[in-house]
């Protein structure tokens, strides 16, 4: 099959000149803080036992926190895609709220319900005696609440995009729900899942609000790089440069890796070719 | 074996209510127009959609009964322990799949290996004549070998009953004609029950042993090929084989239509409710009311000409409305258009009744 | 071909960067100084000031029903950061001497101490865990909340817990005073160590134990005009209305003491 690119020489001069903006503006304040950085000082910032503490905190809980969108996220993607029920547009609406919601009140939200005299954390408490808040596992939660979302729309999407009769078809062939959602439904959406996974990953290591108002900032235990680099700022702002660079770094060095191959692959191809 | 169908589903305001039988060894055409019932006739039989009243049933050769599907007895089998075989529209390989782990897909369902599920899917590619296509991707077949490929999938769990739905409507004209008899072929090889869903009465009559024409949720006429296209028994068929459909209650040789018009026929023998086909080429045309021996004759208004290759086809409407059949030299003569007054005749001899 | 004409691509890449690095530096300051005691300022004030500076400020504007004064509050730290930056600062009033020190380019003549604010232990309403010292703070029954060493009550924090010979772990470091207030009023931390005006500001919500005379910090609060204010007379002027008995009698009210 040939397939012919039209329209796909030189992008009009207007489009390149706006699209030279919005680049300029994204590249701009990273070459402000190349510009600022204090290059014989990274060396020294970046081997403080603090720093690495913070950046294997964050690297932790960031990790955590896309697994555990990825386990709840999936399906509950699945369910809004695939099952009409009452409310549905309700729930989707709830599960993408924290997206909006300013994260220093997503934090007291969370207070409210998981923490110690919380709607259920004072039950997790009273019978299991565990308490989130000031914990590593206060910030997985926290950076799971701003970070699930961006999984969840993703996936949702492309799982809308998956032609029904795949299902159908692989149901009249023998599969059982789990087998057609295994062979047939997630390989098509693989390229969104990984997009929704990368994601809620890079919002998990930047969240900032939720974990300073619910988990706290302990070095060691719930200070991750965003909040080292916040508090840096006010004391030592040169440290807090080579924090941002090293934050910068580990993100871009993956979203890189993951390239337009999963990023912006289509989700999905529906259709047999013509002869 | 037989598949024993007596389907009630309603979907909002669509309501389907069918009855049908299909035997081992034939093939079934559900004929009908878009929005008439069929996918939903299919999707029923497969156990992709639950019934709402009547049942599905198959007897075995011994005269065993399997109840498929009976809401009155809350049976349900699933689509998986149905033993069908289903070629949907537009094929829906699985596109991330080669087309060998397609065809395997079924096998692989039901537990078996995964290497004698291959070596058996990539035996049934090489029977199709795609061995050699076994590991490309869906995307990269044409049109006739996805149908093909699609095929092999639904045979490969070696169904007692497959299901067909449009299996030609996604192919251009050219390729269709050839994928139609290897798929008359491919058809005659399969000992079970065969059901194909189409709108087009070309696939019906090319791959079909039997119609049932579906229209709006109910079976309008079944039977052969022959009996449906000579006695048409709805307004779709006959257009469908482009017949004019007179209907009416038969009294001593004369058809009543329901305004009152009476349309004399050729024997007498008949008599209760019935239809009359009459042909397109019977009926003429005249621009003054006609002498003679022909006894039906009316007036009527011109409402479209359709020009064909060596024929025009006139549309009139009137008491009786009617479509002429005639040349293009005969157009030139009676220099018809449309909107305008014309006398239709058409001789007794030609309106043969039957039973409604 | 989508490889076509790279070059002529990049060069317009390259000219809208440059258009936006260009219009940045075409922003060169003009410093015109407004010597009107009436021109509107803006007051840069640490958060612990926010209560008792909104009242100022309404007192102040009645006595000089031409004035007008904006408020910006933050984390003295912060504050000193954003007006190193450019940020309009008319008025500086901080929480420490360090803060104040780190301002660029200096003030106008040297800073003035203003108020005073002493800590206190913050703990619910009723006190549930019984706190009646610091030394209750190093219990293991309690959720101890502190702020990190870059913050002023973080360092003070220590200073006290240190001069009383307490060892508590705190269980969280916040970035800034209304982090423990907001912890304790929430249910989530037992006990912190916070200025008094912030117990007094929290009201109902938090009860206030006091740090025995010996051992407490007394955090000083400087206030200038920064060198770089465009209103110095008008700002000069709010300076003065704070320092003056008028505005020492509302910080009074909101628990600070006399410098």
């Amino acid at each position: 099959m040939t397939r012919r690119r039209v329209g796909q020489s030189r992008p009009p001069t207007l489009a390149l000149l706006l699209a030279g903006l919005a680049v300029a503006f994204f590249a701009l304040p990273f070459v402000g803080i190349l510009w600022r950085m204090p290059w014989s000082r990274v060396g020294s910032v970046l081997g403080d036992q603090a720093v690495r503490e913070a950046l294997r905190v964050s690297l932790e809980t960031s990790v955590l926190a896309a697994v555990v969108s990825l386990a709840l996220g999936v399906p509950l993607a699945w369910v809004l895609a695939q099952f009409d029920f009452p409310g549905r547009s309700i729930v989707r609406a709830l599960s993408t709220l924290s997206m909006v919601l300013p994260p220093v009140v997503g934090g007291v939200a969370l207070f409210f319900s998981f923490g110690r005299r919380g709607l259920f954390g004072q039950y997790l408490d009273r019978w299991f005696g565990i308490r989130l808040p000031f914990t590593t596992a206060g910030v997985v939660v926290a950076q799971v609440f701003v970070a699930m979302p961006f999984l969840v729309l993703t996936v949702e999407a492309a799982l809308r995009q998956v032609d029904p009769r795949f299902g159908d078809a692989a149901r009249t062939l023998g599969g059982s729900r789990w087998t057609v959602f295994r062979r047939v439904t997630l390989p098509a959406v693989r390229p969104a899942l990984i997009a929704g996974l990368v994601l809620s990953w890079a919002r998990a290591l930047g969240e900032f609000g939720a974990t300073i108002t619910f988990a706290g900032n302990l070095p060691g235990r719930t200070q991750t790089m965003p909040l080292a680099t916040y508090l840096a700022l006010e004391s030592d702002p040169e440290s807090a440069l080579v924090l941002s660079l090293a934050l910068i770094a580990v993100s871009f060095a993956v979203l890189l890796g993951l390239r337009d191959r999963w990023l912006g692959a289509p989700s999905g191809r529906t259709s047999v070719a013509a002869p | 074996m037989r598949l024993l169908v007596d389907a009630q589903v309603t979907r909002g305001s669509f309501a389907l209510d069918v009855s049908f039988a299909v035997e081992a060894g034939e093939t079934v055409a559900l004929l009908g127009p878009n929005g008439a019932g069929k996918s939903t006739v299919l999707r029923v039989l497969a156990g992709l959609l639950a019934l709402d009243g009547g049942r599905i049933e198959v007897v075995g050769e011994g005269g065993g009964v399997t109840l498929w599907d009976e809401p009155a007895s809350d049976t349900f089998v699933p689509p998986e322990r149905r033993g069908i075989g289903v070629v949907f529209q537009d094929y829906a390989l699985f596109p991330n799949l080669s087309v060998l782990e397609n065809v395997a897909f079924g096998l692989r369902a039901r537990g078996i290996r995964a290497s004698s599920a291959r070596a058996t899917a990539l035996g049934l590619l090489d029977r199709v004549g795609l061995g050699e296509r076994a590991h490309n991707r869906p995307d990269q077949l044409s049109g006739g070998q996805a149908q093909r490929v699609a095929l092999a999938r639904a045979l490969a769990v070696e169904p007692s009953v497959l299901l067909l739905d449009e299996p030609l409507a996604a192919l251009d004209a050219l390729t269709r004609a050839e994928v139609r008899s290897d798929l008359r072929r491919q058809l005659a090889a399969f000992p079970g029950v065969r059901l194909i869903v189409t709108h087009d009465p070309v696939d019906a009559y090319a791959l079909a042993d039997r119609v049932v024409v579906l229209e709006q949720g109910s079976v309008a006429q079944t039977g052969t090929l022959d009996e449906v296209t000579m006695h048409p028994r709805s307004r779709y068929v006959a257009d469908l084989v482009g017949l004019n459909l007179l209907a009416g209650e038969m009294r001593a040789g004369v058809l009543h239509l329901p305004n009152g018009t009476q349309v004399v026929a050729a024997d007498s023998a008949l008599s209760g409710p019935a239809f009359v086909a009459v042909t397109p080429q019977s009926v003429a045309l005249h621009r003054r009311e006609p002498e003679g021996s022909a006894r039906n004759v009316w007036s009527g208004t011109v409402t479209d000409l359709d020009r064909r290759a060596d024929r025009v086809r006139v549309r009139v409407t009137g008491t009786v409305p009617l479509v002429a059949e005639i040349t293009p030299a005969a157009l030139i003569a009676l220099d018809l258009a449309v909107g305008q007054t014309v006398w239709i005749s058409v001789k007794a001899t030609e309106i043969i009744g039957y039973p409604a | 071909m989508s490889a076509a004409r790279p070059r002529r691509v990049f060069g317009l890449l390259g000219l809208a960067l440059g258009l936006v690095v260009g219009m940045s530096a075409c922003s060169t300051k003009r410093v015109t100084i407004d010597t009107d005691p009436d021109a509107p300022i803006t007051v840069f004030a640490a958060s612990s000031l926010t209560g008792a500076f909104g009242v100022i400020g309404t007192a102040y504007t009645a006595a000089y029903p031409d004035a007008k004064v904006e408020f910006s509050v933050g984390a003295s730290s912060e504050l000193v950061a954003q007006i190193n930056q450019g940020a309009p600062a008319d008025v500086f009033a901080s929480a420490d001497g360090e803060s104040m020190g780190r301002l660029e380019p200096g003030t106008n003549g040297a800073p003035e101490n203003f108020a005073t604010n002493r800590l206190q232990i913050i703990v619910a309403p009723g006190n549930p865990k019984g706190i009646i010292g610091l030394a209750d703070l190093a219990r293991a029954d309690v959720v101890f909340v502190s702020a990190a060493p870059q913050v002023p009550i973080g360092r003070y924090t220590q200073q006290v817990l240190a001069a009383a010979g307490v060892i508590a772990a705190p269980k969280s470091l916040e970035a800034n005073v209304k982090g423990i207030v907001n912890k304790v009023v929430l249910g989530e931390a037992d006990a912190g160590i916070v200025y008094v005006t912030d117990v007094l500001a929290a009201g109902s919500k938090a009860l206030g134990v006091d740090i025995p005379g010996p051992v407490n910090v007394v955090a000083t609060y400087p206030i200038a005009v920064p060198a770089a204010s465009k209103h110095p007379d008008a700002a000069a002027r709010f300076v003065a209305f704070v320092r003056s008995p008028a505005g020492q009698a509302i910080l009074a009210r909101f628990g600070f003491g006399r410098p």
